[in-house]
């Protein structure tokens, strides 16, 4: 049996941080909105299994690790008592408060939520697997295709289980088990390795190339290499892994280095975070015209696709794979939609590994920079000399800021330290408001703080 | 003893240009005045010469090269006693240096640079998006989301727009101060694209894409200008041109190549012996100020067709020349624009302009007024007409004339009056000195 919906004028479909940011602007801006989701709130892979979760747990991987290191200042803890199912509670309780919020603007937006998968059977018209059961048609005016991502598993794991998980299932854990395997030494094995960390969990990195955080300058990614390699039991750089078997007692994996010797071991646990995946497949984009480039769907400036009237956003639409790209590209889409003039052009997108120390980038990185021969100056100022580090019971960290020698513009900023991710955002501003050296070194930055380094390391060019 | 060569002053206002062709390789013996190569700026295709006869012995730009007035392009060597041409001011005169030092330090401004990334796109609708993170910098306008928003929102693409600020930023302002500029005559430095979004014209079969010629972007620039401001009214009429054509053929059979009489050029005589009776014709509103600007003298416009597009050599004090004259200057003037060798001066300040088609055809068009200027002249293919005389057909030559004229300024009947007083000269040339002369 197949209902028919009334026409949409904009529909959007999924609803995480670009879907419903598109949803919610193209109602501000006076249109008719129709979500298609099957959440019963939005919020998306980042709000229900993705950013806000796993900082949930960094939060409190970071009071354990910060009540362990206290005793040097002479305050001293007793060793943590950690109830993991009350912990998983607790971030429920964030996730909860926060997607009943959007839930509710929602409303107050007099958006029509339907609850369901959609799937386009034509240019103009979707099908709608409803979670209710059974299916609906929808015709609609504009289309914006917000579908995000989701993990990404290799050919040796044919499937997960209790012991064999990706993000979803470690943002979602029962215990805390004694050993883990994370494969991968992307943003997110390592941010999930330091909970477990936290938690007492023998963490081992397995990463196939000869660095942790790929992308990232290597002298950012020696700051929390340094703290990682005490944290974690190993990290195991150019090695690859060969195979899982799922045994009584853990997982046994082969892992083989570069030499291309092997060794097989147990875990209790292995974490798969290779990378994420598109959600392309099972959406009738052919029947849309809406064409691929490689994995991601093809999409301009204004964020079109190749179909009329159909706009494409977040994951998608290709790397980086990041909540706030896709927020972005959401207002520009739900503009155009609107009939306003926009683009998605930015100077800046900007990067954060919530690890211990955090590490944030925007703009230009030097390895960027000598693949594409562009000139430029950096300095590197480091945080033992910032007296607010100290005064945290620190010592790691660096401010790294990258210029244009000719115009002395700053193309790019990389911070690596505690509560860096908090710091980046004066970056991309000044990189997106065309900013010089200058302008940073110039502009008074309240001491004693942390954010006194990208002064000072501005500050660095005067020399 | 070693010369280098420089790009020279052009034209006012032109700083920079684009090398679209070398016409000479290293080892290439020269002539003075020779073309080296030829250069795009915003005004037109400027072609730099050779300051000396000798032979070249490095070149340093590429073609797709943007080069800087001042900026040396070339090196060589002049033949004993062929020196430098001493009148050309950008170029130094030659000194004997120490060899080879001069070599290794002469490149210095025009280092051929390590090649750069394409430059980003704009956001004109089609094209593909950037894949990765962000816009490559080295390309990046230096502007605030704000500002680039603004750029957007008025069609302007913000990488055309010069930033005044600091490390050449680009302010709300000087967006503001680039539409104005373009808006005052197209010599802001680009055109204004006013673009919309387009649709992916692919998935209706093949396209290709090519680049716009800087005289394209300006005749666009022009034409949307003259469209989007002057409210514009065509008038046609026909001239009896049988007994002038009658006299042109004969005066030609006379006349060397370069002195033939073409009906441009009696055309040009006419309107210019018209525009100082009808001087309204010869102006251009100034509605800031609240005035009408009387141009004294009469420089004509004639479009040429060329190869690179359609360009508008002006010939000056059009009024003060008699027939020869105008003929054989128009005769070089003509060859000079086809093989684009004019110079940006040479088409700047005219007053009135010609557009004549004849030559390939059509009874009649609506020509678009040049502006600032307030009319046009369009010409079409003369036909031998049956023209009743009272008692019977008579085989007649009539040439069809249409003006267009900015009727902010222009009445109607004044616009008829002007295109009358044509053809009757056309038809009765003693009118043209029927006046005292000026």
């Amino acid at each position: 049996m197949s209902k028919t919906l009334d026409k949409a004028q904009l529909v959007v479909i999924g609803a995480g941080p670009g879907g419903y940011a598109a949803a919610f602007k193209a109602a501000d801006l006076g249109l008719d909105v129709t979500i298609v989701e099957p959440e019963a709130n939005p919020g998306g892979v980042c709000l229900h299994r993705g950013c806000i979760p796993s900082k949930a747990f960094l939060h409190a991987a970071k009071l354990i690790r910060e009540a362990e290191e206290s005793h040097e200042m002479g305050v001293t803890f007793g060793k943590p008592k950690i109830d993991v199912p009350k912990l998983r509670a607790w971030k429920d309780g964030i996730v909860e408060t926060l997607t009943g919020g959007l839930g509710g603007k929602v409303k107050h937006k007099k958006i029509r939520h339907v609850r369901g998968r959609a799937r386009f059977h034509g240019p103009k018209a979707l099908t709608v697997e409803l979670v209710e059961g059974g299916e609906a048609t929808l015709e609609f005016e504009q289309a914006i295709l917000a579908t995000g991502s989701r993990p990404a598993l290799p050919p040796f794991v044919e499937g997960l289980s209790e012991r064999i998980i990706d993000s979803t299932g470690a943002l979602d854990p029962t215990r805390a088990p004694t050993s883990l395997l994370v494969i991968g030494g992307g943003y997110i094995g390592l941010e999930l390795g330091c909970v477990y960390a936290a938690l007492g969990t023998a963490v081992t990195v397995v990463e196939m190339l000869p660095q942790i955080m790929t992308g990232a300058d290597k002298d950012l990614v020696s700051q929390v290499k340094r703290r990682l390699d005490a944290q974690f039991e190993a990290i195991l750089l150019n090695t690859k892994v060969l195979a899982l078997k799922e045994q009584k007692n853990g997982v046994k994996v082969t892992l083989e280095d570069r030499k291309g010797e092997q060794t097989t071991k147990i875990y209790d646990q292995v974490l798969v975070s290779v990378g994420r995946r598109p959600n392309t497949e099972d959406l009738g984009l052919e029947a849309a015209g809406i064409a691929l480039d490689g994995p991601f769907v093809k999409v301009d400036a204004l964020r079109r696709t190749t179909a009329d009237g159909v706009f494409a956003i977040g994951d998608i639409t290709g790397q980086p794979m990041l909540a706030h790209k896709a927020t972005a590209e959401g207002h520009v889409a739900a503009e155009v939609a609107a009939g306003r003039t926009a683009a998605f052009e930015p100077r800046c997108i900007p990067a954060v590994c919530f690890t211990d120390p955090e590490v944030a980038w925007a703009g230009l990185t030097e390895i960027e920079a000598k693949e594409r021969g562009i000139k430029i100056k950096t300095t590197k100022i480091p945080w033992r000399s910032i007296g607010r580090t100290l005064t945290l019971g620190r010592d790691d960290g660096m401010t790294k800021v990258i210029i244009d020698p000719e115009t002395d513009r700053v193309l790019g900023v990389g911070l690596a330290g505690p509560g860096a991710g908090e710091l980046i955002s004066e970056a991309a501003l000044a990189i997106e408001m065309a900013a010089r050296w200058q302008d940073l070194a110039l502009t008074i930055h309240p001491h004693p703080t942390l954010s006194e380094s990208i002064m000072e390391a501005a500050d660095g060019f005067f020399a | 003893m070693k010369q280098e060569i420089r790009v020279p002053e052009v034209s006012d206002g032109v700083t920079k240009g684009k090398v679209i062709g070398l016409s000479v390789a290293v080892g290439d013996r020269v002539e003075v005045d020779q073309a080296l190569l030829e250069m795009e700026t915003d005004k037109a295709v400027v072609a730099v010469p050779s300051p000396f006869t000798g032979k070249i012995t490095a070149i340093l730009v590429d073609e797709g090269d943007e080069v800087a007035v001042g900026q040396v392009v070339m090196a060589g060597e002049p033949e004993d006693g062929a020196g430098a041409a001493p009148e050309s001011e950008a170029a130094p005169t030659p000194q004997p240096e120490p060899e080879p030092a001069t070599q290794a330090s002469t490149p210095a401004p025009a280092a051929p640079e390590p090649p750069r990334p394409a430059p980003a796109p704009a956001a004109s609708g089609s094209l593909p998006p950037p894949r990765t993170e962000p816009t490559p910098p080295a390309e990046v306008a230096p502007a605030s989301p704000v500002v680039r928003r603004f750029a957007r929102e008025l069609g302007v693409d913000i990488h055309a727009v010069r930033g005044s600020g600091p490390g050449g930023r680009i302010s709300e302002q000087d967006v503001r101060d680039f539409v104005k500029a373009a808006l005052a005559g197209g010599g802001g430095g680009g055109a204004v694209a006013v673009s919309r979004p387009l649709p992916d014209f692919a998935k209706w079969g093949e396209i290709a894409r090519e680049p716009l010629s800087q005289v394209r972007k300006i005749t666009a620039d022009a034409m949307a200008y003259a469209w989007a401001t002057a409210p514009r009214v065509t008038q046609d009429d026909k001239a009896d041109i049988t007994a002038l054509e009658a006299f042109r053929k004969q005066y030609n059979r006379k006349a060397p190549d370069d002195a033939k009489l073409t009906m441009t050029a009696i055309l040009v005589k006419v309107v210019a012996e018209a525009l100082h009776r009808f001087p309204q014709l010869n102006s251009t509103l100034d509605l800031a100020a609240g005035e009408l600007i009387l141009k004294r003298y009469v420089h004509v416009g004639v479009a040429v067709d060329t190869p690179g597009g359609l360009l508008v050599p002006v010939i000056r004090d059009a009024d003060r020349k008699g027939v020869a004259t105008l003929a054989a200057e128009l005769n070089a003037t003509a060859a000079k624009t086809r093989e684009r060798r004019i110079s940006p001066a040479d088409m700047e300040g005219g007053s009135f302009t010609i557009s004549n088609l004849g030559g390939i055809g059509g009874t009649g068009f609506t020509p678009i007024v040049y502006a600032p200027q307030v009319a046009i002249l369009g010409v079409s293919r003369a036909e031998m007409e049956p023209v009743w005389d009272g008692e019977g057909f008579e085989p007649r030559l009539r040439m069809p004339l249409s003006l267009s004229y900015d009727h902010r300024v222009v009445d109607g009947a004044d616009g008829a009056r002007f295109l009358r007083w044509i053809c009757e000269a056309l038809e009765q040339p003693l009118l043209l000195a029927m006046e005292d002369a000026r």
